[in-house]
């Protein structure tokens, strides 16, 4: 393993993360009363490292650190995705009261695991190792579970986190055993040193399988694709709404981001999409879309029941987990890039969405449907917000969940995948349904005897909200220019 | 083949079309409080698309098959998808309807009190929606259009409706969205499968589509075909709607406010129609061929189920309403013949249904003002009461049922020649249908408006000058069209000729 000053430069965002994370932890050491100081911190230090990754795009691919990493364009969209991500869940959460609340003590920590969470998602867009996935994995998990139970009186919030560590040690582990079995036939750790070690060898098919399942067991538990989710309804509820906002956009696109790198570098890669000759017995395109079909069935039919706000768009995220793997079933490079459009714009109304939740709570206590109850007159602006993102979950125009669902749907109509893709649009009908139960209680239900003024949001919390609302509507008539960003971001597995 | 007609962009129709949503804009940076504003504000904002609409009527050319007063913009053009609008002799006449009702229906909802900036914001959206609908001309495009329309009419369903409003939005909301996903995939078939015959790239042109020539391989196979007609018309027919996806209709239409059931009947059930003869039609000729018998037998049905639900309803909304099932049948059955009688009687009953039902639709909201309930047990003598009112409603009534001298006998008269030429038995039997018609429109005239004067409404006040406003050039339009429909029929005559002509028999 040799080390180059060189490298460094192509990882500074990811520096400023960890820098940004050590500072945090130091300034709440040293300084009294120092919770403004350090979320200051963290909002300066993703702001520079949004901009120098802006300032600073890679071109072409760097492997970096031995190998360990690459820098391509690829890392560099999920990098602002987890960059802006972070942003708007550290600015909301500093207003929210299930951070900020009088009785939380830690409030500082919160920032600086904000940023390590950052740093840890940043990194594993960029892993090209089976060691550099493992750590970047715990290092994302192990921060999200005291994010989980950060609300540590809460025994919601405790529970959530106990969950969520236990569900993740035993998927950590299957998928560690899974890699274990790759590095056995191969001797090799580096992604693209398997595939080749994989390509030589041969009368390993049932040991490849069984790796593969393994790794994707591992993987489907990070995205929360059926029958992996089962963390998920519970953790998303007990956790604070600012965490599960940030586990709906951020560790979720972080597993995409790794299954995409790992299965397009190791299995499917080298000559445009072709399956290692190894594979091409098994139909895993078939298990795949099987996996695809499931869990964006089950998503939406167990969100239909839920009675909770927070409940039902954790079911909902296991739903869009559902379409986004349409995308990547279909092997095809007009798929991957439907999946990163739907990523990013997933990120933006998942994003949305609990930011109207957590402004409520903070007023009301409660994420019940039934006390949504005649909030669109209460409350004009956070209604049309709400209605906006709730249709653009659900993919009508002019949203940018439409366009989104578009791209996938176009990508599997195009390979001829006609079951999927009616399964695809039936189950956004389904949606519709549990999504406008909110719509129909915030606009049809008469609020309650005596509740009709003005819930009195912080005017932050608002202007939040409406910066949301404006790519989600924009990206819904115009798409183009980030829509070619992300299709020039997979190109790189198509040398 | 449709061609452009020769000249530059023409922005008639996006000022049509965009002109209410900037008004829905306005209205909605006004305060709530202003609710006369809103009121003035949304009557302006339709004024100008029907001012334009005249223009239109007199500035389109009858004797052309090209596309008229078009704009053709690149939109995104990674995707070749088209900001591409125009008209021909098919959607001229739907866009008329909608500039002309949607003012109308301002009017109509001058009485609406709760939460007018909502209201009427949506309603002006309502109104571009229905307008993109007809005068788009890439499927991306008319999709984007199609959908929008739903967000409005959910809420106004859903807000200012009856009773039942909630359950009548979302099962509005759901069937519609049930089927116009489908249209999606086909639509997304279509593209990946015809090529833009200069570039030849993927395209969302319908006029592209159109052309057989720029169909690949794969829509070869005529069983593909068949099923893409399919999607298409599902998604279609679940708005017109066909018999047996029409159970959404009688709820939408009783739990709307008088005005959205005017707009629903009247413009966004001839948008499923409208659908079939501008997209399933020329797109997939061949398909419509193969289809036709079934197509009319399902008119058939729509005819008779539709009269016979109608015959048994005791609410005059509802009554209303299932009547819609049965004339939209007539034409579908016009449609489905594919013969000059046929086709023009069809787009005709489309027009003249447009008006027939807003007209009754309207007059049912002006009793139910007054009366606060629609049952038809529960009026009688109405005549001595509200003599303006009860001449107004029979007008309606005697349109709806086919009375020859009123528009409604046009349409269903050249529906029945085209049709008996080619489904002899399919055609007496939706002639029930008239018999039918008859019978629940005189019924109801009879218990309403004859017989003993209920006096518990012995002193309501007839029709005031308002109501007479939003109803009366309506009336004007069912008389004039019903004793010389010539201007109607020159109107839509050359478009849907070439129409039938590409479709192999």
């Amino acid at each position: 393993m040799n080390f180059s000053w060189a490298d460094v430069g192509y990882y500074i965002p990811e520096l400023i993360m960890l820098g940004t994370f050590i500072g945090c932890i130091v300034l709440d050491l040293v300084i009294p009363k120092r919770t403004k100081l350090v979320f200051g911190k963290l909002l300066a230090g993703t702001v520079l490292a949004t901009i120098v990754a802006l300032v600073k795009p890679p071109v072409g691919e760097h492997f970096i650190f031995g190998q360990m990493m690459v820098v391509d364009s690829f890392s560099h969209f999920f990098r602002l995705v987890f960059l802006g991500v972070t942003l708007v869940t550290a600015i909301f959460s500093f207003s929210s009261r299930e951070i900020m609340g009088r009785d939380r003590e830690n409030q500082s920590e919160f920032y600086a695991m904000l940023a390590l969470m950052c740093f840890g998602m940043m990194s594993m867009a960029s892993a090209a190792d089976v060691v550099m996935l493992a750590l970047t994995i715990e290092l994302v998990s192990i921060t999200s579970y005291v994010l989980a139970g950060f609300a540590r009186f809460s025994l919601r919030s405790s529970e959530a986190a106990m969950k969520y560590v236990l569900w993740g040690a035993v998927s950590s582990g299957v998928m560690f055993y899974g890699i274990s079995l790759f590095y056995g036939l191969t001797g090799e750790t580096n992604f693209a040193a398997i595939r080749d070690g994989l390509a030589a060898s041969s009368g390993h098919e049932l040991t490849i399988l069984v790796g593969v399942i393994f790794v994707m067991a591992g993987i489907g538990y990070k995205i929360s694709a059926v029958p992996f989710h089962f963390w998920t309804p519970d953790v998303y509820e007990g956790s604070p709404t600012p965490v599960t906002a940030l586990f709906a956009a951020g560790p979720k696109a972080a597993g995409f981001a790794l299954l995409i790198r790992f299965f397009y570098t190791t299995l499917v890669g080298g000559d445009g999409g072709a399956t290692v000759e190894v594979l091409r017995n098994v139909q895993w395109d078939m298990v795949l879309a099987i996996l695809s079909a499931v869990t964006m069935t089950w998503g939406n039919l167990a969100a239909l029941r839920q009675d909770n706000v927070k409940r039902m768009l954790a079911y909902s995220s296991i739903a869009h987990v559902g379409y986004l793997l349409m995308g990547f079933v279909l092997l095809t490079q007009s798929g991957l890039q439907a999946i990163l459009f739907y990523l990013l714009v997933y990120a933006i109304m998942t994003l949305g969405s609990f930011l109207v939740v957590i402004a409520l709570n903070n007023r009301m206590g409660s994420e019940d449907i039934d006390d949504y109850a005649g909030l669109g007159f209460r409350e004009p602006v956070l209604g049309i917000a709400m209605f906006v993102f709730l249709i653009s979950l659900t993919g009508l125009p002019p949203t940018a969940g439409f366009i989104g669902k578009f791209y996938l749907f176009a990508a599997a109509v195009e390979m001829n995948m006609w079951w999927l893709a009616i399964l695809g649009v039936l189950n956004s009908v389904v949606s519709l349904y549990y999504y406008m139960r909110v719509a129909k209680a915030m606009y049809f239900t008469p609020a309650p005897e005596g509740q009709t003024g003005r819930l009195g949001l912080a005017v932050p919390h608002v202007a939040l909200v409406v910066l949301l609302v404006i790519p989600t509507l924009v990206l819904g008539v115009y798409w183009s220019p980030i829509k070619a960003f992300a299709d020039r971001s997979v190109v790189g597995f198509w040398g | 083949m449709l061609e452009l007609a020769p000249g530059a962009n023409s922005s008639l129709l996006t000022l049509m079309t965009f002109f209410p949503l900037l008004g829905a804009a306005i209205i909605a940076f006004l305060p709530g409080s202003q609710k006369q504003m809103h009121r003035y504000v949304a009557l302006g904002f339709t004024f100008v698309p029907m001012a334009l609409a005249v223009f239109l009527m007199l500035g389109f050319d009858r004797t052309t098959t090209e596309i008229q007063f078009w704009t053709q913009v690149p939109w995104i053009s990674a995707f070749n998808i088209e900001y591409f609008i125009g008209v021909d002799g098919i959607s001229v006449t739907m866009v008329l309807l909608t500039a002309f009702l949607s003012f109308l229906c301002v009017i109509a909802s001058w009485g609406i009190e709760k939460a007018t900036k909502g209201y009427f914001a949506l309603f002006l959206l309502l109104e571009t929606g229905m307008m993109g609908v007809f005068v788009a001309l890439d499927f991306f495009l008319f999709y984007v259009f199609w959908e929008v329309m739903l967000l409005p009419m959910y809420f106004l369903i859903g807000i200012w409706g009856g009773p039942r409003k909630e359950y009548a939005a979302i099962k509005f909301f759901l069937y519609t969205l049930a089927g116009s996903v489908l249209m999606l995939l086909v639509m997304i078939a279509l593209y990946f499968n015809v090529s833009d015959p200069v570039t030849g790239e993927h395209t969302f042109n319908l006029l592209h589509m159109m052309d057989q020539a720029n169909h690949g391989t794969w829509m070869l196979d005529p069983n593909i075909r068949h099923l893409l007609f399919l999607g298409l018309f599902v998604g279609f027919a679940i708005k017109v709607p066909i018999v047996p996806f029409h159970t959404w209709l009688p709820d939408a239409h009783v739990e709307a406010p008088t005005a959205v059931s005017v707009i629903l009947a009247g413009v966004l059930l001839k948008m499923g129609t409208y659908g079939i003869l501008r997209i399933c039609f020329p797109i997939l000729p061949d398909a419509a061929a193969w289809f036709s018998w079934s197509l009319a037998i399902l008119g058939a049905i729509n005819i008779v189920y539709g009269a016979m639900c109608a015959l048994a309803q005791t609410d005059m909304k509802k009554l209303v309403a299932y009547s819609s099932v049965s004339h939209m049948g007539y034409v579908l059955l016009g449609m489905a013949v594919f013969n000059e009688a046929g086709i023009t009687g069809a787009v005709l009953q489309m027009f003249n249904h447009g008006t027939i039902t807003a007209m009754l639709f309207l007059m049912v909201g002006v009793i139910y003002d007054r009366a606060h309930h629609r049952e038809i047990e529960g009026f009688g003598g109405m005549m001595r009461v509200m003599p303006r009112y009860g001449t107004m409603f029979s007008l309606a009534l005697f349109a709806a049922l086919g009375l020859p001298g009123l528009s409604g006998f046009v349409g269903e008269a050249f529906v029945f020649v085209g049709a008996f030429q080619v489904y002899k038995v399919i055609t007496i039997v939706s002639a029930i249908g008239i018999v039918l018609g008859a019978g629940y429109v005189l019924w109801m005239l009879q218990r309403v408006f004859l017989g003993p004067t209920n006096e518990k409404y012995a002193d309501l006040p007839d029709i005031n000058m308002r109501e007479m406003i939003s109803v009366v050039p309506i009336a004007v339009v069912v008389i004039l069209f019903g004793v010389y429909p010539m201007p109607l029929i020159e109107m839509i005559r050359t478009s849907l000729v070439h129409l039938i002509s590409v479709v192999p028999l």
